[in-house]
Parts: C-alpha cells; sequence; structure tokens
C-alpha cells in the first residue's frame, strides 16, 4: 500500500512558485530523499507533508487518507529538525515522553516506551540530562528518539545533519539508515548533500526551482541523469556540447569528433545540439577502452595523492577524468597532445535542447 | 593613561555623590524622631500604622493582580507576533511604548471619561471594579517593561522550530504555550515581573485619581503631614525596588549559568 502521495502539489507564495507540480508515491517502507540546491523547493514540499504549509493546489495523502487540510497535530507524523527543536527546559526522558504525554499514554507505558527508545539511540545513562549538557550529535539522536517514540505513520528529516562535523555526519547517518530499516518506518529526508543522499535513499528526488528534475534509485541519478541538472548537480559529470550527426545509428560529433552513443538519442532530430553527459571513471586515457575515441590536449593535472586529475581540452569542450597514480610513471605533461577513449554506453544523452 | 583613568574615577564619585548623599540624608533624618539620639522610632510608627500595612497590602495584591493579567496579555502576543506576523512587530513595539510618552493622567482622565458610572460601561461604580480598572491601568503602565522583557526572552529561543516539534508530536496551542513557551522564557517574565511590581508600589497618579487606598496616595498623604516618617517610608519604598533589582539579577544569572 501506498504509505505517503502526493498529487500535482504546488506552492504559491505571492507570485512566485516554490513548488510546481510535485507528483510522487511512496511505499511503505521507503527511505526517500528530497536533493537539491538551497531554494529548490524540497524543504518547502516537506514542510506541505507536515502540515506547516498549505498547498496552494494538489492533494497530499497519507495511508490513503487525504490530509492536505489536517492540522499538523493532526497527521502523526514524526519530525526532526536541523535545529535539533529539543525543548531546553526538559531533560532527554522528558523530550522523548512529550508526544506520549500529550497522545495521553498510560505513565507505565510512557516510561518503558521512553526507556526503550534511549536504548534504541544508545543514550540511556543521559535520560536525566538537559539538552544543553549533550553535543550536536547526541541532541539529534533525542530528537530522533522523540519523533519515533509516538510510532508516527511518517518520518520527515529537514536536513538533520547539516549542523554537525563530518565524521558525526557520516556515523549518524548510518544510524539514521539502519534504524529506519529496523523499524520499516517510511522517510522522507531533505538534503543539499548527494552523498548523504546517495548513501541512504532507496529513491532521490532531485529538485531545481520548485520543479522535479529526476525521480530514481540512487544508482540510477548517478548513472543515468536525465537532465543537464541533474548530471551536473549529482555526482562530477563532464558536460559536453554535441552535435547530433545521425539520431538513428547514434552518431554525435563533439568538436567536429565523431562519437557514437549506445542510448538517449530516441526522439531526436539530425543537425540538433545536445548536452552530452560522460562520467570521469568511464574516461580511459592513453588506452583502448571501447569504440570512441577523442583527441585532445592536456591543460592541467592536478596530483591528489592516490588520484591523479587530469583536464582535457578538445576544441571548445574540456573534460576531466580521474587516473590512479602510477609511482613507475610520471604524471603526464601539460600541452601534451593524447587520446582518451570511452565506450558508447557511457554517453549520455541529456533531456532539453541547448542553443546552437 | 592616568589622566583618563582619573577622568572615570572623579565621574563616578560625582555620579555617587548626586545618588548616595541625598538617600544617605534621608536615612539619617529618618533615624532623628527621638531628639537628641538616633532610633528607628520612625520605621516602628511607619510598621505599625494599620493604613500603611493596608496600603502596603493592596499595592501588593493589585501588583500581583497586574502581573498575572500582563503575562497571560503580553506572552502569547510577543509570541504571536513572533511566530506568524513578525511583519507587526513595529506597530505593536509602537503601541507597547505609548504610555511612556503619554502621562498617567492623561489616562485616566480617558478612563474616567469612558468608564464612568453614567457610561455604558461603568467601571467606576462599585470600589471592586474600580480595583479592576486600576488593575487595567497598571498593566498599561508596565506594557513597555513587560513586553519588552518577554521579547527579548523569545528572540533568545527558536520559537518557530519548539512550536512545530511540539506540533508535530501531537500537541495543541495550549498546551505549546504553557508547557514548551513559557516555561523557556521564564526568566524574561520574571524580570518583566519585578519590574511591574516596583512600578505598581509606587505609582501615585492613577490611585489618587481613582480614589484607591494604595500605597502611592499613602506615601503622598505622609509625606504632606508628618515630618520623619516620610523619610523612612522612602527609605522602605527604595529597598522594596532594589530587592526586585537584585531579584531580577539573580534569576538572570540563575539562566546564563544553567544554559551553559
Amino acid at each position: 500500500m501506498r504509505s505517503l502521495e502526493l498529487e500535482n502539489v504546488e506552492k504559491a507564495f505571492g507570485a512566485s512558485f516554490a513548488v510546481q507540480r510535485f507528483d510522487l508515491a511512496v511505499e511503505r517502507g521507503e527511505f526517500i530523499s528530497f536533493l537539491g540546491p538551497s531554494g529548490c523547493g524540497k524543504t518547502t514540499t516537506l514542510r506541505m507533508v507536515a502540515g506547516f504549509e498549505l498547498p496552494t493546489t494538489g492533494q497530499i495523502r497519507i495511508d490513503g487518507r487525504d490530509v492536505t487540510n489536517l492540522r499538523p497535530n493532526q497527521r502523526n507524523i514524526g519530525m526532526v529538525f536541523q535545529s535539533y527543536a529539543l525543548f531546553p527546559n526538559m531533560t532527554v526522558a522528558d523530550n522523548v515522553a512529550f508526544g506520549l504525554k500529550v497522545a495521553k499514554r498510560p505513565p507505565h507505558e510512557v516510561d518503558s516506551r521512553v526507556a526503550e527508545m534511549l536504548k534504541v539511540i544508545k543514550l540511556p545513562q543521559h535520560a536525566t540530562r538537559y539538552p544543553y549538557q549533550l553535543s550536536g550529535g547526541q541532541q539529534q539522536r533525542v530528537a530522533l528518539a522523540r519523533a519515533l517514540a509516538i510510532k508516527p505513520k511518517l518520518l520527515l528529516l529537514d536536513e538533520p545533519l547539516s549542523a554537525l562535523d563530518a565524521k558525526i555526519r557520516v556515523s549518524l547517518r548510518e544510524e539514521i539508515r539502519s534504524l529506519q530499516r529496523s523499524l520499516g518506518i517510511t522517510t522522507i529526508y531533505v538534503t543539499h548533500d548527494q552523498e548523504e543522499a546517495l548513501s541512504m535513499s532507496d529513491r532521490i528526488v532531485v529538485m531545481n526551482e520548485g520543479r522535479v528534475e529526476q525521480i530514481g534509485a540512487p544508482f540510477d541519478i548517478y548513472n543515468y541523469p536525465r537532465t543537464r541538472f541533474v548530471a551536473s548537480f549529482v555526482g562530477t559529470l563532464n558536460i559536453l556540447r554535441g552535435r547530433v550527426v545521425d539520431a538513428a545509428s547514434g552518431r554525435i560529433s563533439i568538436d567536429d569528433q565523431p562519437i557514437v552513443a549506445a542510448r538517449g538519442m530516441g526522439g531526436l532530430q539530425n543537425g540538433e545540439v545536445r548536452s552530452v553527459a560522460l562520467r570521469p571513471e568511464a574516461i580511459v586515457i592513453n588506452g583502448s577502452n571501447g569504440a570512441n575515441r577523442m583527441q585532445g590536449t592536456i591543460e592541467e593535472v592536478s596530483f591528489l595523492g592516490s588520484v591523479i586529475r587530469i583536464r582535457v581540452r578538445f576544441r571548445d569542450n574540456v573534460i576531466s577524468l580521474d587516473a590512479f597514480n602510477n609511482p613507475n610513471a610520471s604524471p603526464p605533461e601539460r600541452g601534451a597532445g593524447v587520446t582518451v577513449s570511452f565506450t558508447p554506453e557511457d554517453v549520455l544523452v541529456l533531456e532539453g535542447a541547448e542553443a546552437a | 593613561m592616568t589622566r583618563p583613568r582619573f577622568g572615570s574615577w572623579l565621574a563616578i564619585v560625582l555620579g555617587a555623590i548626586y545618588f548616595i548623599v541625598p538617600l544617605i540624608g534621608t536615612f539619617e533624618f529618618s533615624l532623628r524622631m527621638r531628639r537628641g539620639v538616633y532610633s528607628f522610632d520612625a520605621y516602628a510608627v511607619v510598621f505599625g500604622d494599620p493604613r500603611f500595612q493596608a496600603t502596603f497590602l493592596y499595592s501588593t495584591f493589585l501588583a500581583i493582580i497586574t502581573i498575572i493579567l500582563g503575562t497571560v496579555l503580553i506572552v502569547p502576543t510577543a509570541y504571536w507576533i513572533q511566530l506568524r506576523l513578525p511583519k507587526l512587530r513595529p506597530v505593536v513595539e509602537f503601541i507597547t511604548l505609548l504610555p511612556l510618552v503619554i502621562p498617567a493622567i492623561v489616562i485616566v482622565f480617558g478612563y474616567l471619561h469612558l468608564y464612568n458610572s453614567s457610561s455604558f460601561l461603568p467601571l467606576t461604580a462599585s470600589s471592586r471594579t474600580t480595583d479592576l480598572l486600576l488593575a487595567f491601568s497598571y498593566v498599561t503602565l508596565a506594557m513597555p517593561y513587560m513586553y519588552r522583557a518577554v521579547d527579548t526572552g523569545l528572540r533568545a529561543i527558536d520559537v518557530r522550530s519548539l512550536t512545530e516539534a511540539a506540533q508535530s508530536l501531537g500537541a495543541g496551542w495550549g498546551r505549546i504555550l504553557f508547557r514548551v513557551i513559557f516555561p523557556n522564557v521564564r526568566v524574561a517574565v520574571l524580570s518583566g515581573a519585578f519590574l511591574t511590581f516596583a512600578i505598581v508600589i509606587g505609582e501615585f497618579t492613577m490611585a489618587s485619581l481613582l480614589d484607591r487606598p494604595a500605597f502611592g496616595p499613602y506615601l503622598q498623604l505622609m509625606g504632606a503631614n508628618r515630618a520623619y516618617e516620610p523619610s523612612a517610608l522612602a527609605i522602605i519604598a527604595f529597598a522594596v525596588t532594589w530587592a526586585c533589582m537584585g531579584l531580577i539579577q539573580l534569576f538572570g544569572r540563575g539562566a546564563r549559568t544553567a544554559r551553559r
């Protein structure tokens, strides 16, 4: 059964749209990330699901029930905020117990549920502490326990790791994911960090300027971005301008050098200019790695330890690729001519025509 | 380096003399009731005067009513302004400043005009309802201090996130206000409360023109008719005000160390 459905949801502030034509169906137990730059509408969408914003049009359903006009306190949703939002006047245990007391659960049930949640977040010894006595990571774990204590239908997380340092971020995101899997709770996670989204999610919704750019599994989003925005926002794809020579056989010309694309040529016209994406790890320098070969000049070489990042210029187009450091061979010289090769399967033709 | 330091010390000494000498003089005078020796006779007379006890108790009671009314009116208002209507903040700040600009005597004449015994709402018709009117007027007088204290307290916490967190956990507005917002601005409310108390205890104009037996008119009456007792009363009034200031400091510091 669908746990959450958003149907043609839009949100306008005055004349400008923060979210446009948002459609999404989330299965029970799924972990969905909203990924995009700031101002792309991901948080506004999450806040509409939580009930803090009212959609201008469209419908939101939780477990098949229309909740579009329900108040936030009637939706049974657990929410975790970037700023933790723990109640400063309450102890850790009281914070976790808050939602249960609101729901008028019997005291013994409240106590056992609080103890259980504190054990789940591995902070049972901190029950009597106040939020200001905890580190940022511990506070966010308490916020997570507080949100989960009420057994919500949905868990919403609004950039929960942004205020934490890098090391804690990585460990906490693994904790969140494993907790989410073990509880089987449907989760929406808002982030601008592509690594977080790729590593945690079942599916990612990539958003830009209030619109959904692409919805898909992390593997598909990373390997087969559909639009130029997704290609540039997720990962470090090289984006080139190519002219379609023969749509039927997949032939494209980049700076007058012919290459072949194995997919994404449907509906293209000969002579059309399109964005073509290439993953850095798909490109091999001075080797034979498939049918596509292009001649270029090395423009920049950066030594990064185990990896050497090389920038190659063709004529107008530039690509960046990584080669492993080989201690027995000196890195390539700047200005040297070079051949790069890649397979037709690695060529991603993106949606949306380019100006010629 | 020496001259600025000398200058600042001079300013402090002059300021201290300006404030402390009259106070010492008043205190010294209040001790001279018994001829030839220092004694606390004037204080004994004041504390033994049933009108002192009655007026002080009356004003204390009114101060408590004022604090309760002011808190119930101002905390939800300041909270709502911060949460939903931030654009209205300048308007509300202007309104709360009006009692500082409009003299108390103008306000009380307005009240008498609006609520006299032959008006549509005859609040001055009985002494109980006049007490109520006096409490309302004190709420107005204390509003600039109460609003600023509460607003500062609210700005120190993340009102929006705390409200939304409580909402998502199922809480309604009553619970959010009394379980989440009030406890976190408790120190600010207390500061406002002590300021209100100090204002109400010494207020003369409103109580006198509404003809209520408050401490302010009693102070004036004593001052007009007695020699030593007014000095003793002035010192007592100072002590009460200072005690309030001390309590504000105490609670303020308590909150800061607790947060750390």
